[in-house]
């Protein structure tokens, strides 16, 4: 019995896990393991708050009359406690719920943007915004375009212009909100696979960046585009990444990268060493997630033995 | 940005007469619209007052041209010092009045893949260091901020 509580367990340690991974594994290849690892671990544990709300429910008298087998021999059989499988029932609905508005939400986002990318004018892929501001992203669509602002070009030169777009064309031939949004809704059903969500984020930024590098051949040029871009639109009226560069370090410590947000991570990967295919990682953790998915099915078979014993102990 | 409240009070001077913002501003986008090649605001000035305008005064030129710049109506590049304007096309302007509208409508967080997200205050210290560092291998960033900063060093 205790192996219907792997399930509800593996969650969390890929929950403990995701964030290193992500630094660890070649950015595509993470972003395809945590992306299926979190929908397979949220359907298994579903599935498994399924099954305890299901023993559960095997007690009720009514039911047993219903469906015609032996109350005795569930009760005698089942190590579910009523609250228990109770709790597991409200758990499994507030889950169901939450997908449910997510996706509805999430499906409206991009017919949205589907809209919108149509409405774009002009067959180029990239649109650029005249005014002011710094802003640059991918709108998914059927093409698929790439906004950036006017003054965002204005201020960056060929090569980093080249180094943006080519990021964002990746976001958009790798259908990378897919990814995203699949990782969200696991996280939706199984709160505790947000780090999971999270760290797919990232990596489908780091996806792009190196996407970027094969295609400009420079990984340094990348970083320091995304750092110039980080800069400019964090602070505006904007001094020149040039001129600022260098200004600080003197006086300030290193901050440890453990504890910063995407952009300095980001950056700080793409000028070490490129990220090599972990094959073993990778498999240790799909192993894991298999073992999450036996765990279910095996006490979904129980259930469905003694359920059959217990009809024909009636 | 310029504050409004420097223009008044350069324009409180008596000779030129206050005239409509809307009014100025439609026959400066006029002028840069007509003219063959970019403009700097000071061109821009000689031209209006080539058309018989009281003078305007410098500044009241510039705070009209980056409002209309602001408005995505004009677009600069850096020539010197300072910057030069060209108008943006009506269909661009017409993309960029949707294109704004792309903000309002969509969930950011749940389609659009921003190229960077934001940044705190110690994600941008981090993010100078590491590329001082990337930029000046085997230097300590003292190396750098000298060179940066140098009147400060004494």
């Amino acid at each position: 019995m205790w192996l219907l509580y792997l399930p509800l367990l593996i969650p969390a340690l890929a929950g403990l896990t995701a964030r290193p991974l992500a630094a660890l594994l070649e950015p595509r290849q993470a972003t395809w393991l945590l992306t299926i690892s979190a929908v397979a671990l949220a359907t298994c544990s579903s599935v498994a708050l399924a099954l305890l709300a299901a023993y559960a429910a095997a007690r009720v008298p009514d039911l047993a009359a219903l469906f015609d087998y032996s109350q005795r021999i569930v009760r005698r059989a089942d190590p579910i406690s009523l609250p228990a499988g109770a709790l597991a029932g409200i758990a499994l609905v507030a889950a169901a719920i939450a997908v449910a508005i997510l996706f509805r939400s999430r499906a409206r986002a991009l017919a949205a943007s589907y809209r919108r990318a149509a409405r774009l004018h002009g067959d180029d892929d990239v649109v650029v915004v005249p005014g002011t501001g710094i802003e640059a992203y991918a709108l998914p669509g059927r093409p698929g375009r790439i906004v950036v602002s006017g003054e965002l070009l204005d201020r960056l030169g060929a090569d980093r212009r080249a180094a943006l777009i080519a990021h964002e064309q990746a976001h958009l031939s790798g259908r990378h909100h897919l990814f995203v949004a699949a990782a969200r809704l696991a996280a939706a059903a199984n709160p505790m696979l947000i780090p999971v969500a999270r760290s797919v984020e990232y990596t489908v930024e780091r996806w792009a960046d190196e996407y970027a590098a094969a295609v400009t051949g420079s990984r340094g040029l990348v970083a320091e585009t995304i750092g110039q871009v980080a800069l400019l639109a964090s602070a505006r009226p904007a001094r020149l990444p040039s001129m600022s560069l260098g200004v600080v370090t003197s006086t300030a410590r290193r901050v440890s990268l453990a504890l910063a947000g995407p952009v300095p991570r980001r950056v700080a990967a793409l000028l070490t060493t490129p990220p090599r295919r972990r094959i073993a990682v990778l498999a240790a953790c799909l192993a894991l997630v298999a073992v999450a998915g036996i765990a279910a099915l095996d006490t979904a078979g129980d259930l469905h033995a003694l359920l059959e014993v217990a009809q024909a102990g009636q | 940005m310029q504050e409004p409240g420097r223009v008044h009070g350069e324009e409180s001077a008596p000779g030129p007469v206050r005239r409509a913002a809307g009014a100025l501003e439609a026959e400066i986008l006029g002028i840069v619209r007509g003219a063959s090649e970019a403009l700097s605001p000071g061109e821009v000035r000689e031209r209006i007052a080539a058309g018989q305008q009281p003078d305007l005064s410098y500044s009241t030129v510039v705070t009209i041209i980056s409002r209309l710049h602001d408005k995505g109506l004009l677009t600069r590049q850096r020539s010197g010092r300072g910057f030069i304007y060209t108008a943006v096309d009506e269909a661009s302007v017409a993309a960029s009045r949707m294109s704004s509208a792309l903000g309002s409508g969509i969930d950011h967080d749940a389609v659009l893949s921003r190229f960077v997200s934001g940044l705190s205050g110690r994600d941008a210290r981090l993010l100078r260091e590491l590329l001082a560092e990337a930029r000046d291998p085997g230097g300590t960033g003292d190396s750098a901020a000298a060179a940066g900063k140098p009147a400060e060093r004494d």
